[in-house]
């Protein structure tokens, strides 16, 4: 087993300032914009961005919301492993508004795909954009592309990226494991 | 990796710990959902269910349809009163004919003790027990327990009564199996002939006094006495049973505490309970009906991803 660090401790504040000023460039004051983490690991990247917009920009009052797939995946009874649910939180509707959705790494797709299904429950968003701090180019199973990316990075099918934060580990690290 | 272990849910006999405590995380879940402007997910769209009561029920069978369709699954429904069952076909031929239109999962409540695991042993397809007689009452107690954990955070070292009709109850059965692996303490409460001999071996204390209950308990549990059930008079009256064993205002003012007052419905107003109890802010028995609802999420659910 092999692994490579791909991003570590201060190369993620680098990147999350680019990113939090590209959607500063993009969404001004964030009047009407909604950013939303996708549970489980995405909510990791999701609140460190929150945090420093609200550092960037002062503004406190930025709508932020935690969307769990796991009722709209569509490995459901096809996979081997029991899909667990994590918590909902969104005490908004989407209705109208544009909508950023957060997540670590982009692989095949799929499970933004699912996202954008839980997400028109909660309205229909005027706009929706994605952000992903790590995306696994060239291994889409599905025409979804992100708006934003922290890294892009070329990467086999049997390997594994892994993403660490410090809130759930012991540092900020990205690595590629393969086999 | 959390696994669910079971392929059937016969029973909360059969379900470990951990089985309970998924299906409780599975069903936070779909409560935040059923509480949403939009209900419902698109889990099992593909799954179709057969809910199949040889024996009356509206909470119940309105429960899991509601959760059926909350999950985007297809449902059929059969009441045995109306079917092929009163031409004299036996259980195992109704439901293989079910079967043979391609169902994937059996909702069955049947007044038969054992009926569901029966079934499970000879039928290819989900079953969930809604009920069998006077042996188990899987989701009542997982709801009942849910709404424990709820209320109080955590279901372990709680002290639970059960009060009424113990001898014929499946929730009360139901509900000492899931309490006691839970960790609560439970203890059963009601006219001596109404408590099945024995019952200490399931590791219950037994009571016949309510106020000395009441007094021990955190949450009482009323259970509805069941006079379909009786075949011979086990007290005098009605009225004599209410005066000992009701739960009415001044009995609950009278205790030193707070104690949560839970009913598994329907409920005998004037009987077991008094209508200023069961509408008091001291009785959760409208908040078990909705966790009723997600708990039936969770349990077929996490069935129909076994497959």
């Amino acid at each position: 087993m092999n692994s490579k660090i791909i991003l570590e401790k201060k190369q993620f504040s680098i990147v999350i300032d680019r990113l939090c000023y590209e959607l500063i460039e993009k969404h001004g004051s964030f009047e009407n914009t909604a950013i939303i983490g996708l549970q489980p690991r995405g909510t990791f990247f999701a609140r460190r961005i929150l945090k420093r917009l609200v550092e960037i920009t002062e503004n406190e009052k930025l709508l932020y919301g935690e969307l769990d797939i796991s009722f709209y995946r569509d490995d459901f009874r096809r996979g081997k492993e029991q899909i667990v649910p994590n918590a909902m939180k969104i005490n908004f509707t989407v209705e109208s508004k544009k909508v950023i959705l957060i997540d670590d790494v982009l692989y095949t797709g799929r499970s933004i795909r699912s996202a954008l299904d839980a997400l028109v429950d909660f309205g229909r968003p005027e706009k929706v954009e994605l952000m992903v701090l790590i995306d696994r180019r060239f291994s889409r199973h599905l025409p979804i592309q992100p708006d934003y990316t922290g890294i892009t990075v070329d990467t086999r099918a049997n390997d594994k990226v892994k993403v660490e934060w410090k809130e759930n580990s012991k540092a900020d690290v990205a690595s590629i494991i393969s086999n | 990796m959390k696994q669910f272990t079971q392929k059937h849910l016969l029973g909360i006999k059969d379900i470990t710990v951990d089985d309970i405590e998924l299906i409780f995380e599975t069903a936070d879940g779909f409560k935040t959902v059923i509480n949403r402007p939009i209900k419902k997910v698109p889990s099992l769209r593909d799954v179709t269910i057969a809910n199949i009561f040889f024996e009356n029920s509206t909470r119940t069978r309105i429960s899991f349809e509601l959760a059926q369709k909350r999950l985007s699954a297809d449902t059929v429904n059969f009441a045995a009163s109306y079917s092929s069952v009163s031409k004299g076909e036996t259980l195992i031929d109704t439901v293989n004919n079910i079967l043979a239109m391609k169902v994937d999962m059996v909702v069955m409540r049947h007044p038969a003790p054992g009926a569901a695991i029966f079934l499970s042993q000879h039928i290819n397809a989900n079953i969930i027990n809604a009920g069998d007689g006077t042996h188990e009452h899987p989701t009542q107690a997982l709801l009942d327990a849910f709404s424990i954990r709820e209320k109080f955070g955590n279901v372990n070292g709680k002290k639970v009564v059960i009060v009424g009709d113990i001898l014929h109850s499946r929730v009360a059965i139901s509900n000492i199996i899931c309490l006691k692996k839970l960790g609560a303490e439970v203890m059963v409460c009601g006219p001596t002939t109404l408590i099945p001999k024995h019952i200490e071996s399931l590791g219950v204390k037994v009571e016949t006094d309510l106020m000395k209950a009441l007094n021990w308990c955190d949450v009482a549990n009323m259970l509805r006495i069941q006079l379909e059930r009786q075949d011979i008079k086990y007290f005098p009256s009605l009225r004599e049973y209410s005066m000992l064993y009701g739960l009415d205002k001044k009995r609950l003012d009278s205790l030193d505490k707070e104690i949560v007052v839970m009913h598994p419905g329907p409920i005998n107003r004037g009987v077991e309970i008094t209508s200023d109890v069961a509408d008091s802010k001291h009785a959760i028995i409208l908040d078990q009906v909705e966790n009723g609802v997600a708990i039936r999420m969770a349990v077929m659910y996490l069935l129909a991803s076994q497959q």
